[in-house]
């Protein structure tokens, strides 16, 4: 008889099953099979058999390892020590085989082979490796040219989109923004200092397929300032293919599209940069010209005072290497934060209970109504005493 | 003496230039526009007038080394050595040479592995990691994410849905997956306070800290025994007392429970949406959910039958009106799908105007 019969059942159907994979490696590593079979005492009595993680972690570094327990008996579970190594992610989810190949080779040296590709937040989820193994797994992972990424109270690892190396819509260098970030940050990465996580998503135009506004404490969107721009041949070639030009224009969203049957105008100052006519007439419509970026604070899930899509902050900034505004701009609001946040307060919790307008005076940044959908119904602000001296 | 080993640290990760596909690199920023070719297949052609072909397949999330090694072997054999993961966890290989195009398409269907997972389909499950990694993990979203996929299966193979279905799992309400803002989600929830265990507390917590977790205020200190009192009445059982203290023990296979959220979305193109709560009870029935399952069914089934070709859940939801929603899905409304936490009221009908079904 089975010794997993509930999980058996996670085998049937057509799709891959995580169960399978997990099979392969308990066949041959006993110290994977214990985790295997403690999931299926979980899956019988509904409950995780995880404890709150322990100290644990490489030398040099307090984030990257979460240490992971079993609270089974240890003649149930012998192998009680099943920490989790977060290893960051090439800039896009790019890899050569001959990489990945290495990280297999040092995984199933060490742990448990299970791999996690990816995590939320965009990392190589290396699940479960005893105590002992982490220093030498680490070790051996860097002689391979990966790192660890971040974890609990740190900056986390970052996350972009593939960007130029295959779309036409990127504004800006995707790629080349999240490793120069990613470096620049290395040490606000590996070593938890923050009041809570804080976390960097970067995708390439207004689209953002990294969901950096919904999921990021700080992100960054590339757009354009000018207009879009129109190839007429390959409108009129759409039109002679049967698109319906005339229906593309009225479904703009704020009306910025003309066509008179042989040219489709944009009025540039209308546009609002929804991607839509130019997901809908791909070969015809491009970005405008002068790029950067749009940057949005306060993107955050439930916990605590309620979700919070990330809020426009600065409409346009230039992102050209070696994007030292951006930095900049990042490092007066980590500080910011940092000197005033409560324990597990994230930056949108923070501006929330003290104010925009405390935020941008604190990070120098203009008030402009590019930030807010409607300026405030009610009459209670506030005036600073310097602003009351220039009254007299 | 041997020279001591340097010890290296804050490397980074690998540069994307040694990991991204060379013809990548050639065109890199020069791409002209893409096109769907079929499902799971794009085809991305660059100024210059150079095409690639970039095919995306599923992959369970949680594999193997031997998985991955297997990944590799279609990777050298078909994309030059190169692989990329999409934002949404499928794996993307990328085909310079088309003759190779159906000899790649047949072999991952050899190999069970779908394709598809573009344009107006649905998405790969965003989920997190449940009980085979996470101590807060209510549910197993692995394996409801399976479940899942397997009922759905015919949607990520094929893309003819009115609108792109993003479906996301997150265990519990720290939510590491995007449940807030998806098309269909899932959440793992309590539904009784936690159990406080006195001895833990005062060992291993710091008490104004786990006070201050609570965002309702239920939570007051204790001094005679160095621990803390709940208040079970303020209580809405989030489990972020236990995410700080070990002692506040909040699971409770008896109670614990999936709630189903629709409509929300995080595309431009019109501002983002909050996921809204569909179903607050679902039982927490593994191994394969099939409560849950059947609710997320019948709310897609409803959506096919009724939106307009490109509406997505949320958009459909936002023409009819949510009274028509809960009509259409015979999903009871109840009083715990009326806000009462700290942005209330401008969820509130403040209006005459609105539809009797």
């Amino acid at each position: 008889m089975s010794e997993t019969p509930l999980l058996d059942e996670l085998e049937k159907g057509p799709w891959p099953s995580f169960i399978k994979e997990m099979k392969r490696m308990a066949a041959v590593k006993p110290y994977a099979k214990n985790v295997l079979l403690q999931l299926e005492r979980s899956y019988k009595e509904k409950v995780t058999h995880w404890k709150h993680g322990g100290i644990v972690g490489v030398r040099g570094y307090g984030g990257g390892v979460i240490g992971r327990y079993s609270d089974l008996p240890s003649d149930v579970m012998p192998t009680p020590e099943v920490h989790t190594l977060r290893v960051a992610q090439p800039a896009g989810w790019f890899y050569s085989t001959k990489a990945l190949r290495k990280l297999c080779d040092v995984w199933e040296k060490y742990g448990t082979g299970f791999i996690n590709l990816h995590g939320s937040t965009g990392d190589i989820i290396l699940l479960g490796a005893p105590t002992a193994a982490l220093q030498p797994c680490f070790e051996e992972l860097t002689s391979i040219g990966f790192d660890l990424g971040g974890s609990g109270s740190d900056v986390r690892s970052l996350s972009c989109c593939g960007g130029p190396a295959f779309c036409q819509w990127s504004c800006i260098d995707t790629l080349d923004i999240y490793h120069e970030l990613t470096m620049e940050f290395q040490d606000e990465i590996h070593r938890p200092r923050f009041p809570y996580k804080f976390k960097i998503k970067i995708s390439g135009c207004p689209n953002d397929c990294v969901a950096a506004l919904a999921r990021a404490d700080l992100a960054i969107i590339g757009t354009w300032r000018d207009s879009i721009k129109i190839d007429q041949d390959a409108v009129r070639e759409y039109a002679k293919q049967g698109v319906n030009i005339a229906a593309v224009a009225a479904r703009c969203p704020p009306q910025a599209l003309e066509w008179d049957g042989k040219e489709l105008r944009v009025i540039p100052e209308d546009c609002t940069r929804c991607m839509k006519c130019l997901g809908a007439l791909p070969k015809a419509i491009l970005p405008g010209d002068d790029r950067g970026v749009t940057i949005l604070l306060g993107g955050k899930a439930t916990i605590l005072q309620g979700a919070f899509l990330g809020w426009v902050i600065v409409p346009f900034m230039k992102a050209e290497k070696p994007y030292t505004e951006l930095k900049n701009l990042i490092r007066k609001i980590l500080d910011w934060w940092d000197e005033n946040a409560r324990t597990r307060e994230r930056i949108g919790e923070l501006v929330y209970r003290l104010g925009m307008r405390n935020f941008l005076k604190a990070v120098g940044l203009p008030p402009v109504p590019q930030m807010v959908y409607v300026p405030r119904a009610n009459p209670y602000y506030f005036w600073s005493p310097e602003e009351l001296e220039e009254v007299k | 003496m041997a020279a001591e080993k340097k010890y290296i640290t804050d490397i980074g990760p690998p540069h994307y230039k040694e990991m991204v596909h060379p013809v990548l690199l050639k065109n890199y920023g020069k791409w002209r526009y893409h096109e769907y070719v079929a499902p799971g297949v794009i085809k991305h052609v660059s100024m210059n007038g150079e095409e690639v072909y970039m095919v995306r397949a599923a992959i369970p999330k949680i594999v193997s080394v031997y998985f991955v090694r297997e990944l590799c072997d279609i990777a050298d054999k078909y994309s030059d050595g190169y692989v990329k993961f999409t934002s949404r966890h499928n794996v993307e290989f990328i085909v310079t040479d088309k003759k190779k195009l159906d000899a790649l398409l047949k072999e991952l269907k050899d190999r069970g592995w779908p394709v598809g997972g573009t344009g107006r389909s649905l998405k790969a499950i965003i989920h997190t990691q449940g009980w085979v990694h996470c101590h807060t993990a209510i549910i197993d979203a692995p394996g409801l994410a399976k479940a899942l996929y397997d009922e759905l299966y015919e949607y990520f193979v094929r893309d003819d849905l009115p609108g792109k279905l993003k479906i996301a799992i997150a265990c519990c309400l720290n939510m590491c997956g995007a449940v807030h803002c998806s098309d269909l989600a899932f959440v793992g929830m309590h539904r009784k306070p936690p159990v406080v265990n006195d001895d833990i507390v005062s060992r291993l917590c710091e008490i104004p800290t786990l006070v201050a977790s609570c965002p309702t205020a239920a939570i007051r200190p204790a001094p005679e025994k160095k621990s803390v009192v709940v208040n079970e009445d303020r209580c809405m059982y989030c489990g972020n007392c236990y995410t700080v203290c070990p002692g506040m023990f909040i699971h409770n296979p008896k109670y614990d429970c999936l709630s189903m959220w629709v409509g929300g979305n995080a595309v431009a193109g019109g501002p983002p949406e909050f996921s809204r709560l569909a179903i607050p009870y679902l039982p927490n029935n593994p191994p394969r959910w099939p409560e849950a399952v059947q609710a997320a069914k019948k709310v897609i089934e409803t959506w096919i039958k009724h939106a307009k070709k490109g509406e997505r859940i949320g958009d459909w939801i936002k023409r009819i009106g949510w009274e028509r929603f809960f009509t259409l899905t015979g999903i009871p409304f109840t009083d715990k799908h009326i806000d009462d936490f700290i942005f209330s009221v401008p969820t509130f009908r403040t209006t005459t105007l609105f539809k009797w079904r």
